[in-house]
């Protein structure tokens, strides 16, 4: 494994959407409404497509020979470098809704960033990545708006998913070595300038939801360094990684 | 073909003299090749049995997305995972534009859900097979998907506006479908010896379902008349299942995989292939409740729908909320 920060940077932004990706489709035909099924299948369409410039960019810049495939079929858990709230388990509707909200108002700031970055290849990914994830905000926080401000059962549930959710929050902000370099390089912003601007807009959008932000801001770490993922990731790579992993030789 | 045993609810076929004027100029019209549109007359057996036949198809889009879904979280590549979604995410939106072709005929689509629930409305017999390896992916792609576009081509012509219209958007991603689906097939079987088990092993299960899906034999079906009459119905059940053989035998010769039935063969005096009838008494117990996978299917869609009544409810309340606020500050 390359300890290269750029192939590290270009694996968290890859896994963050595979990962975030997957857990969508499993929603796949099993939506409250056939609106939302569409929508859904659309999320994860747009979030395999940035997985597979992100990782595909990853496997060039590793130049060992591994395409994006590659790498999102043949690691373990150890190697991913996704944020510990992507692979939080699907929930209910408004736990998966929460946290699609929580992580689009992270992504957005992170790939509006990314376009001024030094690297023209990445403000490109992050460009046409940005145009998808707008859409993605859009929709979860009104769905959280509406969600939170229905009735008392969708608004105690809203607020579950919230304290559930919460403490994954923190980690997306905090900065490592790897991200030291990418704001070194002109590549990557420093991560915890991006906090102001999210805790503002997730403040609006949970005070339109009438939901209460959780006062305590203990975050769970360990996702993005890959040093400790949750149980969950686990299971997640055994079904999504079967046949590449049963069936080595073939070719699909 | 997503529609099978529609019953008709007319009462035999009239000739034009034995109808009255509102019910002549009808048929005139769809004679001479014209469209029906929502608010013109229309008799009630037409409205009903389209009813029937768009809300079936409907609910077959609807639950045709489970059997895919099984394998979109282990789908084998990125690029295979992002056209599976996307297949499945076009018969969802299809679901869609039927439900609204049915709408227009003055049913709602929370009653035809209600309808599927409860197992009174149906859903194509195909979708009550299970998907057991990656391979059934490519088959149906291949077969059920072919076998659809044979009924829903002509379908594009049928009398009624709204459903010939959804049609012609329908079978152009249908045509792309069955495109992803014979290739998924060929990587199998010109793949590794495991690759080409699983696409022949893929192909003998589907073989007959997908025979199944045009419905009984012409000599059986006895709602077909009036429905070709009313140009709802477009060609009978064994034209389309012919048609369908002859073009997917060469299919499978160029795939190098055996179609399972040792009756098979080409008649050089019809110029078409002879071939075996599939088990129609499976075929009628999977209609009535009994394929492999009815239950499982209907309780997912159950499951589903019930799961979801708070999100339909919490996001109608906030709607709700919203514009008596919008009233109150206005």
């Amino acid at each position: 494994m390359s300890t290269d920060p750029k192939f590290e940077f270009l694996c968290r932004m890859g896994d963050n959407a595979l990962v975030l990706g997957h857990r969508v489709s499993e929603w796949c035909g099993t939506a409250p409404v056939l609106e939302e099924d569409i929508a859904l299948a659309n999320m994860a369409l747009d979030l395999i497509g940035q997985t597979q410039l992100w990782l595909g960019m990853a496997g060039e810049v590793e130049g060992a020979g591994r395409d994006a495939d590659k790498l999102a079929f043949h690691r373990d858990v150890w190697d991913f470098r996704n944020v510990l709230l992507v692979e939080q388990p699907n929930g209910d509707f408004g736990q998966t809704m929460m946290r699609q909200f929580l992580f689009d108002a992270w992504h957005l700031a992170q790939l509006t960033a990314l376009i001024d970055s030094s690297d023209k290849e990445i403000a490109a990914i992050a460009e046409k990545s940005a145009k998808e994830v707008t859409y993605h905000l859009e929709r979860s926080s009104d769905t959280v708006i509406g969600l939170g401000d229905g009735t008392e059962e969708s608004h105690r549930r809203m607020q579950a998913a919230l304290d559930l959710l919460w403490p994954y929050v923190g980690e997306m902000f905090l900065g490592d070595d790897v991200d030291a370099a990418m704001k070194d390089a002109g590549i990557a912003p420093d991560p915890a300038i991006l906090r102001a601007g999210y805790d503002q807009l997730v403040g609006d959008t949970l005070a339109a939801a009438t939901l209460t932000k959780p006062e305590d801001d203990f975050a769970h770490r360990g996702g993005k360094s890959g040093a400790r993922h949750s149980e969950h990731l686990g299971h997640m790579l055994t079904q999504m990684q079967w046949l590449q992993r049963a069936y080595p030789d073939a070719t699909w | 073909m997503y529609a099978q045993m529609i019953k008709s609810t007319g009462k035999g076929i009239k000739s034009l003299d034995e109808m009255d004027p509102e019910e002549r100029a009808f048929q005139e019209r769809i004679n001479a090749g014209g469209k029906i549109e929502p608010k013109d007359w229309m008799p009630d057996g037409y409205r009903k049995n389209l009813i029937r036949q768009i809300g079936q198809h409907a609910h077959s889009e609807i639950v045709g997305q489970l059997p895919e879904g099984n394998w979109i979280t282990r789908a084998p590549t990125l690029e295979r995972k992002a056209i599976l979604l996307a297949k499945v995410q076009d018969e969802a939106g299809h679901g869609l534009y039927l439900y609204c072709a049915a709408e227009t005929l003055g049913v709602t689509r929370d009653q035809m859900t209600r309808d599927l629930l409860s197992g009174k409305m149906k859903y194509s017999s195909i979708f009550n097979y299970p998907t057991l390896t990656w391979a059934d992916m490519g088959a149906v792609g291949w077969l059920v998907d072919g076998a659809a576009i044979m009924n829903q081509v002509p379908l594009q012509r049928t009398s009624y506006g709204p459903y010939a219209r959804a049609m012609v958007r329908i079978c152009k991603e249908e045509s792309f479908h069955q495109r992803q689906g014979f290739d998924i097939m060929m990587k199998m079987a010109k793949g590794t010896e495991a690759q080409r088990k699983m696409a022949q092993d893929a192909l003998n299960r589907f073989w007959f379902p997908a025979l199944m899906m045009f419905g009984p034999s012409d000599k059986d079906s006895v709602h077909s008349a009036q429905s070709m009459a009313w140009k709802i119905k477009m060609n009978t059940n064994d034209e389309l299942r012919q048609k369908f053989v002859d073009e997917t035998v060469p299919q499978a010769e160029y795939l190098g995989l055996t179609i399972p039935d040792e009756t098979l063969k080409f008649n050089g005096e019809t110029g078409h292939y002879d071939f075996a009838e599939p088990d129609w008494e499976e075929f009628f117990q999977v209609l009535k409740g009994n394929g492999p996978c009815n239950t499982e299917r209907l309780a997912a869609r159950n499951k589903a729908w019930d799961e979801g009544r708070w999100v339909r409810e919490g996001l109608l309340a906030h709607a709700e909320k919203k514009r008596s606020r919008q009233m109150a500050a206005e």
